[in-house]
C-alpha cells in the first residue's frame, strides 16, 4: 500500500474542464478571453485563477464574439491564446473564427458540447456540434478539431491543439462534452519535459523585409508578432503575400489553396487514431469522445459473448480520417457508428466506405448519454 | 472489481465532498475512481447527487449503470435519484428525512441511519453531515478501508476542522457497525 | 516647412479609396500629427479597425494595422492591449461599426477604462454599404433604408460614452482640423479609455440624400452647428437643438486604468509566490 500511497500524492481528481485549463497553462498559454456559459465555465474560472500567477492575462469579455476577437488580437501580438465555450457560444464566435483562419492566427477554442439547437440542454451533454465545428463559419476553410475521451487525453490533446495551432498558424478546436467537462477522474498530469511544446515558426530575417504570408518556406509562412518592427497589415479580406487586400483571382486562388493545404498536406502530423480490440474484429465501431467509452464497455461485453468487435476511435475528428476508416471497413462485415446526436459523423463514415457496406447508426438525444447496453444491442443486431 | 456509489441529498448538505473523499480513498488504495455531480439550476436547497465509480481498472463508461451503494438524506432526492439500483443494493436512508416504501425494503439491503440527528447531536454543526455519511458508507460496504478514507478526509478537510471531521466519520462508522451487528 | 505625412503612410498603397472631399482624410491627418507630436514610434503602435469606409484607414498607415470583422475592432484591440500593455493601441471606426454592431464592445471597453483610444468618424450614415441609416442618423434625415425620413431617434455618442465610464471624452469636427488634432493627441496621451467623436461628412451617401451633395456645403453645415462647450451650455434649449457642443466634454484622471490594475494583480500574486 505504501507504493500506492506514494503515487496518490500526484493523483489529481480534477473535472475535465480543469484538466483542460491546466494543460493549456502547461502548453504555455498566457492569454484567455471568455464569456460565462454552461457547461464550460470552469475552464474560464480556472484560467482566471492561474494565469495572473504566471504573468499571463485573463479577461472576461462582454460577449462570446468579443472573446474570440480578443483571443485573435492577443495572438497577433504574440500570445498563446485560449477561449472556451459551449454550443451557443461557438455559434456566436464563428465569424471571428473564420477571421482567425483567414489571417492565420494561432489559437485554441474549446467547445464543451451540450444539447441543442438554441439554448437546448445547458447542463446536459451531446456530441451535436461536430459538423458545426467543421462547417460553421462561412466560406471555404481548413479545420482541425480534436476529440479526447479520457482525462489524460484531455491533457495531452489540449497541448497538441496548441502545438498544431502554433505549428500551422491557425485556430484549432477541441471538442469535449458535458460528460467529460464535469467528470472528475484520477489522473497524474505529465510533468514538464514529458511532452513536447511547439511554438510558431518565427521570421528570422530583418523586420523590414517581413511579409506575413510569403510562403517560400512551405505552406506555413513564418510569423512576426506586432511591435517587432515589421508593421504588417492584417485583414479578413483576401490578401496577397504582403497582407494587403487583393481581388486578383489568381492570388486569391493561390491563398485559398495554401490555407487548405496546411491541413491536407500535413495529415501525418494532424491525424491521430486509437484502435481498440481492432486486430481480429469482425464488426467495427467508429466512435469518439465520451460515447467511445460506452462503446469500449460494449465491446468487452460482446467479446465475452464471443462476438469479435473492435473500434476505430479518432482523436482528430477534423480532418476526418476517411482513408483509415476505409481500411478499417475492409476487415469487417459491418460498421456501427454510435454518436450522441441524430447522425453527423456517420455521413463521413458513409462516404469513406463502399456503398454496399452495412452501417448501423446508433443515435440519441435527450441529455442521457448512450449507454453500453444500447451499443451492445446494436452489435448483436449486426452480428 | 467494479463498484458504483451514489450520494444524494439536497443542495448545501456537502454531499459532493463526500464523493470526492471516497474517490480519494480509492486512489490511495491504488484503484481508479471517477465521479460527477449532477448539476441543477437550483444551487441551494434543490435535490443534488454525486456518483462515484470505482474500478480496479480505468473507468470506461463514466456514468452509473448498476449502483451498489445509495445514500439519501431527503425524500426529494430519494424519489429523483433512486434509479439504476442493483437488486440487493446497499441503501442507506435517514429515516427522519426520507419516506421509503415497504417494497424498497424488500428489494434492497436497506439501512436506516438518522444521519442529520447524529450530526446535530454529536458534532453540533451540520457541515459534518458528509463525514458522518462517509463513515456509515465505509462501515456498510467493503470497497474502501477505514484508514484510507480517514487519510483522504484529513487531506480534504478545511484547516482546523480535521479533528471534527474524523470524529464525525467515527460517529457514522460506529453507528452503522452496530446496525450490522444487530442485523447479523 | 509644412508637415511631412508620408513617413507615416504606406505610400505604395495610395491613392486611397475614399471619395474626394471625404471627412476621413482630416481625421487621418490628425491621427498622424498626434503620433508625431507625442513621439510615438511607429513600431509601438497598433491601429485597429472594423468594417466600413473609416475602417479602411489603417491600411494606409505604416504602423501595426489590423482590419477586423464588422463591429469587433475594440475586442481585438482589447486582446492586444492586455497582452502588450506597454504598447499604444488605437481604434478607428465609423458610427455604424462602432455604435450599432459594435456598441457592446464600445461601452464595455469604456467601463473597464482600458487604455485604448477610440476615434469614431461620425458621418451619420453607413457609407460603404450604400447609405443606410445608422444609430446617429438625425431624426427625419433621409437614407437608403429611410426613404421617408429616419424614424429612429439617434445616439448622443459623447453622452453615451460618459455614461459608460470613459475617462476621456471629446468631440471635434472635420471643419476644424487643428482643434481635432489637439483632442486626438490629448486622448492618446490620456492613461485610460479615451473616446473622440468626430462629426464628419459623407456628402456621397448622406449629403446627396439630404440636399448637401457638395462636400463644402456639408462641412459648412457641420461647422455652423459646432459650438464650444461653454457657449453651448449658455444657449437656450431651442438654440441647443440646432447646435452640438465641441470640446473636451469629460476628463477624469483619477480612475485606475485596467491594464495597470491587472499588472498590480500580477505583481501582488508573484510577491506571494
Amino acid at each position: 500500500m505504501s507504493d500506492a500511497n506514494e503515487s496518490m500524492r500526484d493523483v489529481k481528481f480534477w473535472p475535465g474542464n480543469v484538466v483542460i485549463a491546466e494543460a493549456a497553462a502547461a502548453a504555455g498559454c498566457d492569454f484567455f478571453a471568455g464569456y460565462p456559459i454552461t457547461p464550460s465555465s470552469e475552464i474560464a474560472a480556472h484560467m482566471a485563477a492561474i494565469l495572473p500567477k504566471k504573468g499571463g492575462h485573463f479577461i472576461q469579455m462582454e460577449d462570446e464574439i468579443g472573446a474570440m476577437g480578443a483571443v485573435i488580437g492577443a495572438s497577433l501580438a504574440g500570445a498563446k491564446a485560449l477561449t472556451a465555450t459551449s454550443g451557443p457560444g461557438l455559434s456566436l464566435k464563428l465569424e471571428n473564427l473564420g477571421f482567425g483562419y483567414m489571417v492565420e492566427a494561432p489559437c485554441v477554442i474549446v467547445n464543451v458540447m451540450r444539447g441543442g439547437p438554441s439554448t437546448g440542454l445547458p447542463t446536459h451533454p451531446a456530441q451535436a456540434d461536430v459538423m458545426q465545428a467543421r462547417w460553421g463559419t462561412h466560406g471555404d476553410h481548413p479545420t482541425i478539431a480534436l476529440v479526447p475521451a479520457f482525462h489524460h487525453e484531455m491533457y495531452t490533446e489540449t497541448i497538441r491543439a496548441f502545438n498544431l495551432a502554433e505549428q500551422l498558424r491557425m485556430p484549432v478546436l477541441v471538442l469535449i462534452d458535458e460528460v467529460l467537462g464535469h467528470l472528475s477522474d484520477g489522473m497524474v498530469p505529465p510533468k514538464p519535459g514529458e511532452f513536447e511544446i511547439v511554438n510558431r515558426p518565427m521570421w528570422d530575417g530583418k523586420p523590414e523585409d517581413y511579409q506575413p504570408y510569403f510562403d517560400d518556406k512551405g505552406d506555413v509562412p513564418p510569423f512576426l508578432p506586432y511591435f517587432e518592427g515589421a508593421q504588417w497589415h492584417t485583414t479578413g479580406l483576401n490578401h496577397d503575400e504582403t497582407g494587403f487586400p487583393t481581388t486578383n483571382p489568381e492570388l486569391v486562388t493561390k491563398q485559398m489553396h495554401r490555407l487548405m493545404r496546411k491541413v491536407t498536406g500535413n495529415r501525418e502530423l494532424i491525424d491521430s487514431i486509437d484502435y481498440y480490440e481492432a486486430d481480429d474484429a469482425e464488426i467495427g465501431i467508429v466512435s469518439f469522445g465520451s460515447t467511445a467509452r460506452a462503446a469500449m464497455v460494449a465491446i468487452k461485453k460482446a467479446r465475452e459473448k464471443g462476438i469479435k468487435v473492435g473500434m476505430l476511435r479518432p482523436l482528430t475528428i477534423w480532418p476526418f480520417p476517411n482513408k483509415q476508416v476505409e481500411e478499417f471497413s475492409k476487415k469487417v462485415k459491418a460498421l456501427i457508428v454510435p454518436e450522441f446526436n441524430l447522425g453527423q459523423i456517420v455521413y463521413e463514415v458513409e462516404r469513406s466506405v463502399h456503398s454496399d457496406m452495412v452501417i448501423k447508426r446508433i443515435n440519441k438525444v435527450g441529455g442521457v448519454p448512450i449507454n453500453p447496453n444500447e451499443i451492445l444491442a446494436g452489435i448483436e443486431e449486426v452480428a | 472489481m467494479h463498484f458504483e456509489a451514489r450520494f444524494s441529498a439536497v443542495g448545501g448538505q456537502g454531499i459532493i465532498l463526500a464523493g470526492t473523499i471516497l474517490a480519494d480513498a480509492a486512489h490511495i488504495l491504488g484503484m481508479h475512481a471517477a465521479g460527477s455531480p449532477t448539476y441543477t439550476a437550483q444551487v441551494r436547497g434543490g435535490p443534488t447527487k454525486v456518483d462515484v465509480i470505482i474500478d480496479s481498472e480505468m473507468v470506461l463508461y463514466p456514468r452509473t449503470t448498476e449502483i451498489d451503494f445509495f445514500l439519501s438524506l431527503a425524500t426529494d432526492s430519494y424519489k429523483r435519484f433512486a434509479t439504476d439500483l442493483k437488486p440487493g443494493c446497499v441503501v442507506l436512508v435517514d429515516p427522519n428525512m426520507v419516506e421509503f416504501s415497504k417494497e424498497d425494503e424488500e428489494k434492497y439491503n436497506l439501512y436506516q441511519v438518522p444521519v442529520l440527528d447524529l450530526t446535530q447531536k454529536e458534532l453540533g454543526r451540520m457541515v459534518y453531515t458528509s463525514a458522518v455519511s462517509l463513515g456509515t458508507m465505509v462501515a456498510l460496504t467493503d470497497i474502501v478501508t477505514e484508514e484510507a478514507t480517514k487519510e483522504a478526509l484529513k487531506k480534504r478537510a478545511p484547516k482546523g476542522t480535521e479533528m471534527y471531521n474524523l470524529k464525525a466519520f467515527q460517529v457514522g462508522y460506529d453507528y452503522a457497525s452496530e446496525l450490522l451487528v444487530k442485523k447479523a | 516647412m509644412s508637415f511631412d505625412y508620408l513617413p507615416y503612410m504606406r505610400e505604395n498603397h495610395l491613392p486611397h479609396m475614399w471619395c474626394p472631399g471625404c471627412g476621413i482624410g482630416v481625421v487621418v491627418k490628425s491621427v498622424i500629427r498626434s503620433f508625431d507630436e507625442l513621439g510615438w514610434e511607429q513600431k509601438d503602435i497598433a491601429f485597429v479597425s472594423g468594417i466600413g469606409c473609416t475602417s479602411r484607414a489603417p491600411g494606409y498607415l505604416n504602423v501595426n494595422t489590423l482590419h477586423t470583422t464588422h463591429g469587433r475592432a475594440i475586442s481585438f484591440a482589447t486582446g492586444i492591449k492586455m497582452h502588450r500593455p506597454d504598447k499604444h493601441v488605437v481604434v478607428i471606426s465609423g458610427d455604424g461599426d462602432a455604435t450599432a454592431i459594435g456598441g457592446n464592445h464600445l461601452i464595455h471597453a469604456a467601463r473597464r477604462n482600458i487604455d485604448i483610444t477610440v476615434i469614431v468618424n461620425n458621418n451619420n450614415i453607413y457609407g460603404m454599404t450604400g447609405g443606410q441609416y445608422s444609430p446617429t442618423t438625425p431624426l427625419g434625415a433621409k437614407a437608403a433604408t429611410a426613404p421617408y425620413g429616419n424614424l429612429e431617434p439617434s445616439f448622443d455618442l459623447a453622452k453615451l460614452l460618459i455614461g459608460a465610464g470613459a475617462s476621456y471624452v471629446a468631440r471635434g469636427h472635420v471643419g476644424n482640423g487643428r482643434q481635432l488634432a489637439k483632442f486626438i493627441k490629448d486622448g492618446f496621451a490620456h492613461n485610460g479609455f479615451s473616446f473622440i467623436e468626430v462629426v464628419s461628412n459623407c456628402h456621397t451617401q448622406f449629403g446627396r440624400r439630404n440636399k448637401m451633395a457638395d462636400p463644402m456645403n456639408m462641412v459648412k453645415w457641420i461647422s455652423d452647428r459646432a459650438t464650444p462647450l461653454k457657449k453651448f451650455d449658455e444657449m437656450s434649449d431651442s438654440e441647443q437643438e440646432k447646435h452640438f457642443p465641441v470640446g473636451v466634454l469629460h476628463k477624469d484622471e483619477s480612475r485606475p486604468e485596467y491594464t495597470d490594475t491587472y499588472s498590480n494583480l500580477i505583481s501582488s500574486l508573484q510577491d506571494k509566490a
